[in-house]
């Protein structure tokens, strides 16, 4: 039985089928990366699992016992931890005060969260920002104190959207090397990215979907070379080429 | 929160003569001082209490005079139906304005932003017009009449009512430093980057609610016990409590400690040296000052405090040439 | 059975005019998603407009209606123009900043008038007021009736001027999709601060046809905004017909709850809807319609 199960999942907005049925697998201690074009469904499978916009249909198992019903905060306690693709910084606290917050998840004495949160701010190589006010960051350090605020609250299991999105090749390595650190520390990651270079160099396995239905699987190289991948990243007469 | 390192700066010397003037310097002032200064406390409680909700967790409530008549009823109608003294009120009336408002927070809570506000002050009416016209239970329009205790003595009311206030800046202060705080603003700021950090927000706002709706209603308790006269146009009144209570803590700064306490004494101030001034225009005066406000000082005298400060920088005469 | 027939009736009547209130609420809120408290006390000032017609040209308050829209018309675009656009997106610490300053300015707008024409009931006779028409046992108001022509008048030229002028649809646009309406050319600001005066002014003219049936005093307004935020959510944000539909349903639930149930309580059936409405149908009749 995988780490993170997916069974069946299906979202639907209105008439439109976000979500269809996708099943996949996380293992336990991998990175799984997940792409897909613009509007493949992708983020509406981390609402899905995240309990945001639940599921129409369909099951999530997480370590074993199901989550579909559980609630968003529920979830987070049972030790799923989620970065947003728009990032959320809670605005008018400090950096160290935000990813506070994210450690009194398990940590309910403000000075032992205190020494968390300045533990993980070490970790993510955030610390000379830590006493600067969240709306005051700029993009690239906005994303890593997400990532940060949800590590203080010791998940087992990350969620990561588009973690990469928008930062410079410089901004990239530096998170590809967070990541591999998280997941070096023993947390799954299953990650969503656009960024080719960033999901390529980090997943162990990766899905491709697209209009909310999977369309290949596999290793890095395999998904690379998938000729309905490229059609899909690049069009018909791409596809053609690769297969041939 | 920035603010609060701020006082740490300044560490225990201002609060403590301050407390050395609040409680020793009363004695010896006049009688109408003394009424000023209790007002004072009661509006410093009821800013706080109101801050805690709306300025810290962000649940801005334009209908608290249901808790502040609520703690005020809680002692006119033990007073009413079996002749117990309203100062039972000041248990009675919190308590009651608590567990009237727990099923008012279940319910509205899933309100976000102005449509809670607007709840609240639906609710707010709605008491009033309940209480006005179910005159066998509540006793209607009347409403409750009692007697003062110790006559024209204004010393000990004023005692009592400083020690509420210091009581219920106490609470906010270790609720703020607290998880609770943090929780609180985190809800204020992102709600759902809240939820996804694993804080049931909900149940949080509740922690909130309660702080807030027992110190309003104890704040009415003393106002039963003072003025030994309520009715609902009174004590349920969207412009004189409901609202003076919002503008109370924005001019003091809202979201922050000291805010609600310098807000509250100011607008006691303001609102007697307003009525004395000009009389039948005070209330216009006082939603002109809201106005301006609201549009130039919207984070109130703390938190726009380097807005004054640049404002009066201005006025100095600037260098000549380059700098 | 007549009494039920009379109740329906005069609810819907009734239901018309506190329409043509709404419609101005929902239109603004459409445009700038912020509640506007004030749009109560601008009713009001409407209203004593055509009563100072009333009292000094002896204008009966439909005509009064003519001059009171301009004047309201341009009393909202100078307060949107001048203080409420200046909060509408600064950050504060404080939500609601907006809400709690249409609110401000509703009240000192109230205190204004109080000062000029104290809190007298201010009345406008007219022989018409009194005048009934008589079918099937009911008896029917003509102020209701005219009152509601009226506002149906208003609805439908509202409804052509919002879907088939270009300034109209640019209000639809403005409202759905401020930056795509910029995009597309459309000033927001400018179509923001004409939506407000326009909501006013329709305003203004509900006010118009109430004051034949009532009096008018300055705190009127307190159940009348009441019932527009009611009719607003529960039509819909933006939607005109939502807010004709919501409308006609809080008159008549008014009336039967007046009727049938006390009339003291008369707008505690409104209270209900609304916090039925906002806990259950969090879309407004609109979700349900399906607009």
């Amino acid at each position: 039985m995988a780490y993170l199960e997916i069974n069946h999942v299906v979202r639907k907005f209105g008439g439109l089928v976000a979500v269809n049925d996708i099943t996949v697998g996380t293992e336990q201690g991998e990175i799984f990366g997940l792409i897909g074009p613009n509007g493949s469904g992708k983020t509406t499978l981390f609402n899905a699992i995240n309990h945001y916009y639940p599921a129409n249909s369909g099951e999530i198992i997480f370590k074993g016992k199901p989550i579909t019903k559980k609630s968003t905060h529920e979830i987070c306690k049972l030790g799923i931890g989620r970065t947003f693709q728009v990032v959320k910084p809670l605005r008018r606290m400090t950096v160290l005060e935000n990813v506070m917050t994210g450690a009194f998840l398990r940590i309910n004495d403000a000075r032992k969260a205190r020494d968390k949160a300045l533990e993980v701010l070490d970790f993510c190589e955030l610390m000379y920002r830590k006493d600067m006010l969240g709306k005051d960051l700029p993009i690239a350090d906005k994303k890593r104190m997400e990532i940060a605020r949800s590590l203080a609250g010791e998940p087992e299991l990350m969620l990561l959207d588009e973690a990469a999105a928008g930062l410079n090749p410089k901004e990239i390595d530096a998170v590809m090397a967070i990541v591999k650190k998280i997941r070096d520390s023993g947390i799954t990651c299953f990650v969503v990215e656009h960024v080719m270079k960033f999901i390529m160099g980090i997943s162990d396995r990766m899905m491709c979907i697209n209009f909310g239905s999977e369309i290949a699987r596999g290793t890095p190289k395999e998904i690379a070379s998938h000729p309905e991948v490229i059609k899909a990243y690049l069009g018909e007469e791409y596809a053609k080429g690769a297969a041939g | 929160m920035a603010e609060i390192k701020i006082m740490a700066k300044k560490s225990w010397f201002l609060p403590a003569i301050l407390g050395i003037v609040v409680v020793a310097i009363p004695p010896f002032l006049g009688g109408y001082i003394q009424h000023l200064l209790i007002l004072m406390m009661m509006w410093i409680t009821m800013a706080t209490a109101w801050n805690l909700l709306g300025g810290y967790t962000g649940c801005v409530s334009f209908g608290h005079c249901v808790f502040f008549g609520l703690g005020a009823y809680g002692g006119g109608l033990l007073l009413l139906h079996w002749g117990i003294s309203p100062w039972w009120g000041m248990i009675a009336g919190p308590i009651l304005a608590v567990i009237i408002g727990i099923p008012i927070g279940l319910i509205c809570f899933r309100l976000r932003g102005p449509y809670f506000a607007l709840a609240l002050l639906a609710l707010g009416e709605a008491f009033r017009i309940v209480f006005t016209n179910w005159v066998s239970v509540l006793g209607g329009a009347c409403g409750v009449v009692s007697s003062r205790t110790w006559g024209v003595e204004k010393l000990p009311y004023y005692y009592i009512a400083l020690a509420i206030a210091a009581l219920s800046v106490y609470v906010v202060y270790r609720l703020m430093h607290s998880k609770y705080g943090y929780y609180f603003v985190s809800i204020r700021e992102d709600q759902d980057a809240a939820e996804a950090l694993g804080i049931p927000t909900t149940r949080y706002k509740m922690y909130a609610l309660i702080p807030s709706a027992f110190f309003t209603g104890l704040a009415g308790a003393v106002w039963m016990n003072y003025i030994a006269y309520i009715d609902p146009e009174v004590v349920f009144n969207l412009s004189g409590i409901s609202i003076m209570m919002i503008l109370a803590v924005m001019v003091g700064g809202a979201g922050t400690l000291w805010g609600p306490i310098l807000g509250g004494a100011i607008f006691v101030l303001l609102n007697e040296g307003i009525r004395a001034a000009v009389g039948p225009i005070s209330y216009l005066i006082f939603m002109v000052i809201a106005c301006l406000l609201i549009m130039f000082l919207p984070d109130g005298i703390i938190g726009d405090w380097a807005k004054i400060k640049r404002a009066f920088r201005r006025k100095k005469p600037a260098y000549v040439g380059g700098e | 059975m007549a009494l039920f027939g009379q109740t329906f009736i005069t609810g819907i009547l009734m239901g018309g005019i506190y329409a043509i209130i709404a419609i101005g609420m929902t239109l603004i809120m459409g445009v700038m998603k912020i509640i506007n408290l004030a749009h109560g006390a601008l009713m009001m000032v409407g209203m004593y407009v055509c009563v100072v017609l009333f009292a000094s040209l002896g204008w009966h308050p439909y005509i009064g209606m003519l001059v009171a829209m301009p004047c309201l018309f341009g009393i909202g675009w100078l307060l949107q123009k001048y203080s409420i656009e200046r909060v509408f997106k600064v950050e504060t610490i404080l939500p609601e900043s907006q809400v709690l300053l249409t609110l401000a300015l509703g009240l000192g707008i109230t205190e204004i008038i109080r000062l000029i024409f104290t809190s007298d009931y201010q009345v406008t006779y007219t022989p018409f007021s009194a005048k009934c028409f008589y079918a099937g046992g009911m008896s029917i108001s003509a102020a209701y009736l005219v009152g509601f022509i009226l506002a149906m008048v208003f609805v439908a030229a509202l409804h052509i001027f919002l879907t088939r002028t270009d300034l109209g649809r640019s209000v639809i646009a403005t409202a759905q999709d401020r930056d795509a309406a910029t995009y597309m050319g459309v000033n927001a600001g400018r179509i923001t601060n004409f939506t407000f005066a326009l909501g006013t002014a329709l305003a203004a003219a509900g006010g118009a046809m109430l004051l034949p049936i009532f009096y008018t005093f300055p705190d009127v307004w307190h159940p009348y905004l009441a019932k527009a935020f009611i009719i607003t959510i529960l039509g819909g944000m933006g939607s005109t017909v939502g807010a004709l539909s919501g409308g006609l349903l809080l008159g008549v639930a008014e009336s039967f709850g007046a009727t049938y149930w006390s009339p003291g309580y008369r707008d505690v059936v409104g209270l209900i809807i609304f916090l039925l409405v906002l806990l259950f149908l969090p879309g407004g009749l609109k979700k349900v319609i399906g607009r």
